[in-house]
Parts: C-alpha cells; structure tokens; sequence
C-alpha cells in the first residue's frame, strides 16, 4: 500500500513537473540578459523595456482588448440566453449549435468564417475577429451558466411565482442573482479565450490586423527573442488575476466549471 | 360556498393517470389534509391548486371563481415548499418581504408586517440572518412567515415536517395546529404520515391512485374505514375477506376461507352485500394462554409464529390451524421488562362483535 | 402556468437571439464551406464565380476526386491520425497517476490540486508551444546532454526542435489536461469499498487496479481520449511552429490551401473530411459513453 502510493506520488509529482517547467523557463527567460533562450546570463528588465517601446506590441495588445471586451460582453449575453433556454425548454438545434464549435477542431470554425466573410465582402479586420470570438465564446459561456442552473433547486422559481412574481420578476428577483456567479465566470472564461485565441483570429484577422497573439507567432516564426518571454510573462500574469478575481466571486467556480 | 371548490378534475401524464376525476371541496378555516402513499397524486392536487400545474379536465374554483386562466403569482394561495425554497441570496427579512415587494405593499407598512409574521411562527430577532444560517425548524418557520405575510385565503403546505427529526416533528405538530387556529387560514396539508395526518387535521382526504378513497373527520378514518385501502393504509389491520353466509340484527357472519366465520356488527343502514370484509385493528384482538370466559363472539386458536417486541408493546403474528395469519398487540407488564409469549405458544385470541369494522364488497 | 402560446414566445425571446447568431456566424458558414467543396478554384485564388461565362451552374466534384486519386493527401491524413493516437496514449498514461492522485487525495486539496492542472491550460496557447520551442532548442541544455550522450556511443547529433518529435511532446503537453479532467471525474466517483471487497476476496493490488478500478474507469477514459484525440487531429500551430518539413499534418494543408496556394475548394474538401472524422468520433465516444455508464451504474 505504502510502496504503491510512493510510486503514485513520483508519477505525479512528474506529471506536474511536465505542466509548470516549460511556463518556469519562459518567465525565468525573460528576465535573462542574453539574447538567447538557452543559459541563465544574468537579470536584467531590458527586455520589458523593449516590450514596451514596441509599437506594434502595443497595438496588438489595444486590439486584443478591445476584442476581448466586445466579445466577452457580447457572448455573455447570448450564452447566459442559450443556458437558461437550454435549461428551460426542450430544444432540438440550439444544444447542437452550441456543442458544435466547441467540438470540432477549432481549425474548422476559422476557415468556414473566412470563406463566410470574404464571400460577404466583409472586410476582414477587427470587426470580423470579434464576430468569430462571439460565435466559438457563447457556447462556453452557455454551459457555465446551464450547468449553475442545474444545480439550482427547481423550487425556487416557483416558490417566487408563488409568492407573486411574474415570470420575469422572478428571473430578475430569484434566478438571475443565483446564476450571477456562473455568469461572471463565463464572461471572464469569455474574455480569457478571446485574448488566447490564436486560430480562428489567424484566419478571420485578415493582413492588417494584428492581434497580441497575432504578433507572438509572427514573432517566434521570424525572430525569436526574449521579448516574447517577457509578454508571455506579462500575459499569463494577466490570466492569472483573471482566475484569482473568478475564484473570488464564485469560490465554487472550478466545481460549476468542471460538470458541463 | 366552499372557499375551494375541486370539480371532477383528471390529470394525466403519458399513460400515468396523476389525477383521477376528483372532486372535493375545502371550506374556509379548515385544516385539510391530503393523505397517500407516494405516487398517490397528492402533489399533482397541490400544485394544481398552486397554479404550477393545470387539470386536462375538470375546474377548480376559488370562492366561485375559475381558477385556470390564472397564473400561480396572482392566486390568492401560497406554498409551504417540502424543500421550503427559501432564497438563499436573501435574510430571513429580505424572504419575508419579497411577497409584499410583489404585491406593491408600500414600504412604510413592510416593516410592520414582516414583524407580525416573524411573531406568528416564533421567529423574532432573526431578520438579518442567511436561511443557511438556521436550523431545519427555524428554516421551515421562516417559508411559513413568507407565505402567511400577505394574507393569503389559503396555505398549502407539502410535506412540511418530512425533513426534519422525530422529535422536532413532533414540537412543529402542535405549533402548526395553534398557528392555523391563530390565524384562521384554511390550511391545506400533503402528507404520507397517516400519525401526523390524524394529529393535525379537521378533515382528512385519503388518496390512492389517483382516487379520494374517503373524505372524512380523523376519527372516521380510524374507526369506520369505508375502503379496505384506507384500513390498511391507517395503521395496522386485519382484513378478513369472504362472502356473507348471515346477516342477522345488525350482525354480518363473514365466511373467511382459512380462518372460520367471523362475526362483525353492522350499522342499521348498510345495505345487503354478498361479500365483504371486516376490519379489525391488533389492539382489538385479546390474545390469552386460556380460553376465554363465556362464548366470546369470535374465538380462534393459534400459534405464535413471529413477534416484535416494541418496547411498550409487542406485536404477536399468530398462525391458525386454516392458515389465516392474525396481528395482535399486547401490551407488556408495565415496565416494559417481560413480554408474555414466545414463538411456538399457543394462544387463544377473541373479540367481541363490536371490535371490527365490516367493509362491504 | 402560461398558456402554451405565451410559453412559446417565451422560447424565441430567450433562445432566439443565440440561435440566430449561431445560425449565420458557424451554421450557414459551414454550408457555405460545403458549397465551396463543389466549386472551381478561382484563377487568382479564392472562388470561381458559380454561374461561368456561358450561364451554366458551375460545381463539380473535381475536388473530392483529386482527394481521392492523390494519395499523398490520405497519406497526411494518416499520419495526422497516427500523432493523435499517439497523444492519447501519452496523455493517458500521464493523466492517470495524476488523476488517481487527486481522486485520492483529501477533499480539500482536491481543488488545487485540480486547479494546478487547469491552470497551464489557461496560458495562451502559443506560449505554450513557445516554451517547447526553447526547452528543445539547439542551444538549450537538453539538446546538449541529449547529443553529448548520443557522441557517447558514436551517433550523430538530431535536431530536437523542428522535428516529429518536438511535435509530439508539444500535443501531449498541450492536450493533458484535456484527460486528466474526464478521468478525474470518473475515479472521484469510485467507491472505496468495492476495492476493500475485492481485496478481502484475495485480490492483489495490480489485480484490483486490472479488475476493478481500470474497467469502472472507463468511461473516463473514453471522454478523455475523445476530448484529446479530436482537437490533436486538427491542430495545426504546433506542427506549423515545432515540426520539420516532413511533419505536415491536416491542419497544415488546410491552411496552406486557403491562405498559401488558395485553392479554397480544396482546402474545403479537406474542411469537410476533417469536420466528418471529428464528428463520427464525437459521436462514437458519445456512444461508447453512454454504454459505459450502463456498466458503472
């Protein structure tokens, strides 16, 4: 028994290794003063400095933004919709297109919306971007929220209904502030992987567009330098406060998120 | 005019018949309880007369007016959850004022009202709490005050002590009974606990399958069950079934195939029935080592076959020459410390005419 | 209750606008895809127009037919098929230990512990592949020790970055956990005492992992294998970033038909092959799944 969990443990114990070393070297990295990513040399910010004098950076990081914010905004408000039709009604087509572009290879939704795009004559650019990120968020965002409604107890709408509500006063009154916490948890899982998202933006962005990710591949297929390492840091720093702010407004955020 | 008027309703899903042409009427200030197993549609009745469900057939009328057209939030009734379903992002205060936030009471009146109905169910002092902060007792006098606040015409109460203890069912039994005659409501009660049912209720309505078996005052159920149903449903009984052989001065004799004719008194009124069954309760039955003194009107041999000692009392399965199993309850020496059979005793049992029920077939 | 009339508005005001977005921005562009799989690729990319010059309706199925004829085309799709099996064995011989852990471990821990594995997830993902690209860089200390071993016994240098390998160990590091989530979940579940039952009835503990926890795991497994094998079919940054020349896979030649040669009925065709494997699995795990569940119950 004890040999066993010993083994379980260095198992483990390595897994997790193979999770954090290749984050640990990129952060260590961007602190490193030498151009390359291959030996500890010694501290240095410059290559934050860099960074920051980045133009081009800096307008990748504006447009990943504000794509974040529309989007998120946006798909929260559709996905908190389709979550709480889905709970309610028995529906056929919606439950499919909202598992679809979650189930596919992301690589699928990016050329279909390029094609659907070009056909239009919509110009591809940040508009076109921030309407793919809507269409792939709304299904996460959906089952955040259906999954908190499931564990909602079924009563209490009625038991506002019963006590003189109207359909939509108990919605606003009693359900929407027990889902708000899966609502914000969407919305911030919304706003993460519209920043994240590398894929569908490659194809839907167009040539003048660029977008934080946009610039770290166009980086590290041309260049690479430390100054990636340093807005990697920067970002998963941002990703992180994200969680930590989600986990402070639903402390039960991991369990809702975990059973779609 | 009965205050609540249930006519002929049926209620199906699928296949399953919930509801099953019921009718029955709740007059006002009456405690009514809604008694039968699970599945019996006692809930469906409710949550019909809530509003959450409608009838496929049938009316149900409140102080003469039908109530189908209207939605659950404007029926002047309101629900005692099982679960209680009390909001759980709102105090104790915030649960209390809800209804009258719906109703547009000002809110220079709340207060008062909020306070009133935290007093009727003992619950001053905690309006600042969380419903997860109170106890099981406490959480279901808090769904009683948010219900009565508005004063509604009716409360329907489902299953209201089923999740709580023994003990604290018990307290909450007579507190329900004092309240409903403080405030004058009619109180309309689902429960499967026949105990309880009988406890709390003027009238009870025994349900099966869909079907009111008897309408009836708590002492008629016990005592004069009209169905061998509603017998066994309501504490233990004997049920001996067979054709008439006589009939004579108000006394059927039953030909029950494997114990013998038993001898049961009738009311005047009950018509000939061919067959039928006579009822009769383990208290009833004196079960002795000796034969009984004098003829007894109906007197059996047996075997102990199985016992239950209970404490106070101890329940007896005597097996007769014919096969007939019997239930007997006796009650031990007082101090609980000796019961007086064993397996494998022979007992004479016997009653008197009076002792049983006749059920006509 | 509402009259069914008004229950039905309601449906439309709630689901209604979600669907209608879903419909024109992933249902009708997949169609469009499909319509394009049938069209004649444009004389400077893109789409020729549907209606040639003498007025006819012009689709065929040229496309499908080069798929089919060309076998170097099959060929990538096997090969793509074959690192995404590949992924799904590491990932689950990764995912279990760690699954297993957590499962066992005290629910209090059982959180973060669950949370440190999601939590890599939530990197971008391209600095993900980005850190593979500097732990196998030709500089970097692995590469070193690896090819100082390899002089040791008198083979020549490898490349570790731009090769098969750099793609694979990117795919299951990005992938894992996608498994250990479905797995966790699964073994959370089990009852300790059907373990204590089977060793009371002799069984060792390699016997009641074989017998007992491995066949109730599965379930588990089959989600997990599903949630990785499907997105590692269609990946194409990490191949793109990490691969050499000879690891091109379906997601490459996808893009490379849309946005290098432009040869969109093409690049669609392949769409729609992948799009249909990644749904016929999909629907085989959902399957097998559901059968699963039978047997844990």
């Amino acid at each position: 028994m004890r040999r066993r969990s010993a083994w379980l443990y260095a198992a483990a114990l390595c897994a997790y290794a193979f999770l954090y070393v290749p984050l640990a070297i990129v952060v260590l990295y961007s602190f490193n003063d030498s151009r390359l990513n291959a030996e500890w040399v010694g501290f240095t910010l410059a290559w934050y400095k860099t960074l920051f004098a980045d133009d081009q950076m800096i307008t990748a990081a504006g447009n990943s933004l504000l794509i974040g914010i529309v989007a998120s905004f946006v798909s929260t408000v559709l996905g908190t919709l389709a979550g709480v039709a889905m709970h309610r009604y028995r529906l056929r087509v919606l439950p499919i297109l909202i598992v679809a572009p979650i189930a596919i290879p992301e690589i699928l939704t990016g050329v279909s919306l390029l094609i659907f795009f070009v056909m239009l004559n919509f110009t591809l650019g940040l508009g076109s971007v921030a309407l793919a990120h809507i269409a792939f968020c709304i299904g996460f965002v959906a089952i955040v929220v259906r999954a908190r409604l499931a564990g909602m107890d079924e009563t209490l709408t009625e038991a506002a209904r019963d006590c003189g509500a109207t359909p939509s006063q108990a919605f606003r009154r009693v359900t929407l502030p027990l889902i708000m916490p899966g609502v914000v948890a969407g919305a911030l899982m919304a706003f993460t992987l519209s920043i994240d998202d590398f894929v569908i933006t490659f194809f839907t962005a167009g040539a003048g567009t660029v977008t934080l990710p946009l610039q770290i591949y166009s980086m590290i297929k041309i260049s690479v330098t430390p100054e990636v390492n340093a807005v990697s840091t920067l970002l998963m720093l941002l990703t992180l406060l994200l969680i930590v702010v989600a986990a402070k407004i639903s402390p039960t955020l991991l369990r809702t998120a975990r059973e779609p | 005019m009965a205050l609540l008027d249930i006519q002929r309703v049926t209620r199906r899903f699928g296949d399953f018949t919930a509801i099953d042409d019921v009718s029955l009427a709740i007059e006002a200030g009456e405690f009514f309880t809604l008694l039968g197993p699970s599945g019996c549609g006692k809930t469906t009745l409710l949550r019909m007369i809530a509003g959450f469900d409608l009838p496929d057939a049938g009316r149900i009328l409140l102080n003469g007016k039908d109530l189908a057209d209207t939605p659950p939030e404007r029926r002047p009734v309101r629900t005692v959850f099982q679960s209680y379903a009390l909001f759980p992002h709102m105090t104790v205060e915030g649960n209390v004022a809800f209804p009258l936030e719906m109703a547009r009471v000002p809110a220079s009146e709340r207060k008062a009202r909020i306070e009133g109905a935290l007093e009727d169910v003992r619950l001053q002092g905690f309006n600042k709490r969380y419903p997860h902060e109170l106890s099981g007792g406490q959480r279901q006098r808090v769904a009683i005050a948010r219900a009565l606040v508005t004063h509604p015409a009716m409360l329907l109460l489902d299953e209201p002590l089923a999740a709580l203890d023994a003990k604290l069912r018990e307290d909450l039994s007579i507190e329900l009974i004092n309240l409903q005659k403080e405030v004058g409501i009619a109180f309309v009660y689902v429960t499967h606990d026949q105990s309880e049912a009988l406890a709390l209720s003027h009238r009870i309505a025994v349900m099966n399958r869909g079907r009111v078996e008897q309408l009836d005052e708590p002492s008629k159920i016990y005592g004069f069950p009209r169905t061998a149903f509603v017998a066994d449903f309501i504490g233990h009984c004997n049920l001996f079934g067979g054709p008439v052989a006589n009939r004579a001065n108000d006394v059927v004799t039953v030909d029950v195939a494997d114990l013998g004719p038993v001898r049961v008194g009738v009311a005047a009124g009950i018509a000939n029935a061919a067959k039928g069954t006579v009822a009769i309760r383990p208290e009833k039955i004196r079960i002795a080592a000796s034969a009984p003194e004098g003829t007894p009107d109906n007197h059996f041999r047996g075997t102990v076959e199985d016992l239950l000692y209970m404490g106070d009392v101890t329940v007896y399965r005597v097996s007769t020459p014919g096969g007939a199993k019997v239930e007997a309850l006796l009650a031990n020496s007082q101090s609980g410390r000796a019961k007086f059979f064993e397996v494998g005793d022979a007992v004479e049992m016997s009653w008197p005419v009076g002792a049983g029920h006749f059920i006509p077939e | 209750m509402a009259s069914s009339s008004q229950c039905r508005l309601a449906r439309w005001v709630v689901g209604g606008p979600p669907l209608l977005y879903l419909v024109v921005f992933f249902l009708i562009p997949t169609l469009i895809m499909v319509l394009a799989s049938f069209r004649t690729p444009g004389e400077f990319g893109g789409l020729a127009p549907i209606v040639d010059e003498t007025g006819r309706l012009d689709l065929n199925v040229d496309s499908y037919v080069r798929f089919v004829t060309e076998p170097v085309f099959a060929s990538v799709f096997v090969k793509s098929a074959w690192y995404a099996l590949l992924t799904t064995l590491f990932c689950l011989l990764l995912a279990y230990p760690l699954a297993t852990l957590i499962a066992k471990s005290a629910k209090r821990y059982r959180d973060l512990l669950l949370l440190l594995v999601i939590l890599p997830f939530w990197s971008n993902f391209l600095i993900r592949i980005y850190a593979w690209m500097i732990i196998l860089g030709p500089n970097a200390a692995l590469a070193k020790f690896v090819n100082g071993a390899l002089a040791l016994v008198g083979a020549g240098p490898v490349p570790l970055l731009f090769s098969g390998f750099a793609v694979l160990v990117c795919l299951v590091y990005v992938h894992l956990p996608f498994m250990v989530l479905p797995l966790y979940a699964n073994l959370e579940k089990h009852d300790q005492a059907l373990l204590d039952a089977a060793q009371d009835l002799g069984a060792n503990a390699w016997q009641r992992f074989w017998r007992i926890t491995f066949p109730l795991s599965l379930p588990g497994v089959y989600a997990g294998a599903a949630l990785v094998f499907i997105p590692a079919l269609g990946i194409f940054a990490i191949p793109d970033i990490l691969g050499g020349p000879d690891d091109t896979l379906i997601g490459n030649l996808i893009k490379q038909q849309f946005l290098e040669t432009r040869d969109w009925p093409f690049g669609s065709v392949l769409s729609i092959v992948l799009t249909i494997a990644a749904l016929v699995l999909a629907g085989i795990a959902a399957w097998v799944g559901r059968r699963g569940t039978g047997v844990r119950a």
